[in-house]
């Protein structure tokens, strides 16, 4: 129990690390998209409601879980979705890149 | 035993690959070029993620996860459609949703395991459930107020800071107590309501203009509640795509306080403008030039490098189209054509990017203050669109004013600089533009999207005999 708690901050850090690494690299141009995906990557937390829901513990956890799932998943579907939209749409105005 | 094992091997893996790929997605977002391979590889976790959770033995009753699914999908789809001016409010509204999944999972965790919880897994649970509650209500706040169903306007009361942290102690406080007693049940529902009321008092004194900064706040709340529901969990995966959130939304508030040269206390507990209005209501009317729509296409026609800068009045209007026609007039004259965006104009960061691409204008024609900043003095007009604090040049001149310090965009420094505005009436910060009285300024007034529209005609007509 305790070397996986370390575990976790270890892998909670290095993720943090990593973030900042690779969002400091996103050009303001696409901070709107950048925000609309970062929401529907951080919906994975749906793993979790899955879980709850299907394991049928007890009653408030199935009903917690399963309203938890429509949340979620609202999020992933809509988040990709108008993510793509937005990027969709951004386009150079010297055609053949180089 | 052993098939038992391999399943969740399996799960393991997909999670693992899913981590890995929602890594490449964010860094493929770091170029327009491969954006949407950044989308496609989320996805593909995505979907490898649930799909490895779904074959977990644990679960024996598929029935309503498949009907959650099904109505979340059929929830989403709208919510992926909207349009491209309401993209503020669509992510406010699914930044609560995502601290409303994170805050029940907590909910139902902590009644599943109480009364005996590790004094550390009482810890992130609180965590979880705290930064849950609280951004599901501010995000909730702030959807309401950017689609203006609540007032935009910022409220504030007396004491108002004292009550809001007041709450927030509590909070905290109580979720020390059920660390070191568990056992106190009844507890728990403190630690929900008092940060789902804390969200609502959060958000009211905050006006539109705070937008973005308050929306990539919330950003990183709900990255960091489901950080710490992975921790309760034990999901690296859900611990790294928190971790990732978290960052971005940090990042992204951090860009925007100092594009407003504010810190974050000073946003969430300043209520910006409040006493300016006061101050400035005694001033009298100075003379400004306007100009019509015909003498503003004169202008634009002879002009060889145009600085167009668009603001969240751009937004209102709906104006980007016309504006789009005015880029192509322009341009195809042979004008340079270039738009400068400021950090924070709009209601979230990169709103105005996501309106002018939509209209169809390239993307390596909209600069960010920084890129275009040294153009003005070479530029023969700047015309601005629905923009107003961040063209303000009190905010380099004039010490006393509430922006000094905020970076701007130096319009000023342009050989011409054109206004179209509504009216005199003074922006969302409620502070006095100089830029308006300058002898090189002439004010357009009218609605931008008509005034761009005329300005389209005027330069086609002209066109024809000249």
């Amino acid at each position: 129990m305790k070397s996986d708690l370390i575990t976790s901050l270890y892998v909670f850090m290095l993720a943090g690390f990593i973030g900042f690494e690779v969002i400091r690299r996103v050009s303001p141009l696409l901070h709107t998209p950048l925000m609309s995906l970062t929401n529907a990557l951080d919906a994975i937390a749906v793993v979790g409601a899955i879980l709850l829901a299907g394991e049928h513990k007890s009653t408030l956890s199935t009903v917690l879980g399963t309203i938890a799932i429509v949340a979620a998943t609202s999020n992933v579907v809509g988040g990709f979705f108008i993510t793509d939209r937005m990027l969709k749409m951004f386009k150079s105005s010297s055609k053949p890149k180089s | 035993m052993t098939p038992f094992l391999s399943t969740d091997l399996i799960i393991e893996i997909t999670y693992l690959v899913a981590t890995a790929l929602f890594i490449l997605s964010l860094k493929w977002m770091s170029s327009p070029a491969t954006a949407r391979h950044g989308v496609w590889a989320g996805e593909i976790g995505m979907v490898l993620a649930i799909a490895g959770t779904l074959l977990n033995r644990g679960i024996v009753d598929y029935k309503w996860v498949a009907i959650a699914l099904v109505l979340g999908t059929i929830i989403g789809v709208p919510l992926g459609k909207v349009q491209m001016t309401a993209v503020p409010q669509r992510t406010a509204l699914s930044h609560a949703f995502g601290a409303l999944c994170v805050t029940l999972v907590g909910t139902a965790e902590f009644y599943l395991r109480a009364p005996d919880v590790p004094k550390f897994m009482m810890s992130v649970l609180s965590m979880e459930v705290i930064l849950g509650s609280l951004t599901f209500t501010g995000s909730l706040m702030a959807a309401g107020k950017l689609q203006e169903i609540l007032p935009q306007r910022p409220i504030t009361y007396k004491g108002q800071n004292i009550v809001n942290l007041g709450m927030l102690a509590a909070s905290v406080g109580v979720a020390a107590y059920l660390v070191i007693h568990p056992d106190h049940i009844y507890l728990f529902p403190v630690i929900v309501i008092v940060p789902l009321l804390f969200g609502v008092l959060m958000i009211i004194p905050i006006g539109g203009a705070d937008m973005p900064t308050v929306i990539s706040l919330l950003n990183s709340y709900a990255g960091l509640s489901a950080a710490a529901m992975g921790f309760v969990l034990d999901s690296k995966l859900l611990i790294v795509a928190g971790a990732l959130d978290g960052a971005s939304g940090l990042i992204l508030s951090v860009n925007m306080s100092k594009a407003m040269n504010r810190s974050f206390s000073n946003v969430l507990f300043g209520a910006f403008g409040q006493e300016q209005v006061a101050a400035k209501a005694g001033e009298e009317a100075r003379p400004v030039r306007s100009a019509t729509p015909e003498e503003a296409a004169g202008i634009l026609e002879v002009a060889s490098k145009v600085v167009i800068v668009p603001g969240y009045g751009m937004a209102v209007a709906q104006a980007q189209h016309k504006v789009r026609e005015l880029y192509d007039n322009l341009t195809k004259r042979g004008v340079d054509v270039k738009f400068g965006i400021h950090p924070v104009a709009g209601r979230m960061p990169g709103h105005m990017n996501v309106l002018l691409a939509e209209a169809d204008i390239p993307y390596d024609k909209l600069l960010d203050m920084d890129e275009i900043n040294g153009d003005f003095p070479q530029t023969d007009v700047a015309l601005i669109i629905g923009a107003n604090d961040v063209t303000n040049p009190a905010a380099r001149t004039d010490a006393s004013s509430p922006i000094y310090g905020m970076p701007i965009l130096d319009v000023d420094k342009a050989r011409t600089v054109m206004v179209i505005k509504r009216s005199m009436g003074a922006g969302f910060a409620g502070i006095d533009n100089p830029l308006y009285y300058m002898d090189k300024t002439l004010m357009l007034f009218g609605d931008a999207k008509s005034f761009v529209g005329s300005i389209v005609r005027e330069l086609s007509g002209g066109g024809s005999h000249g």
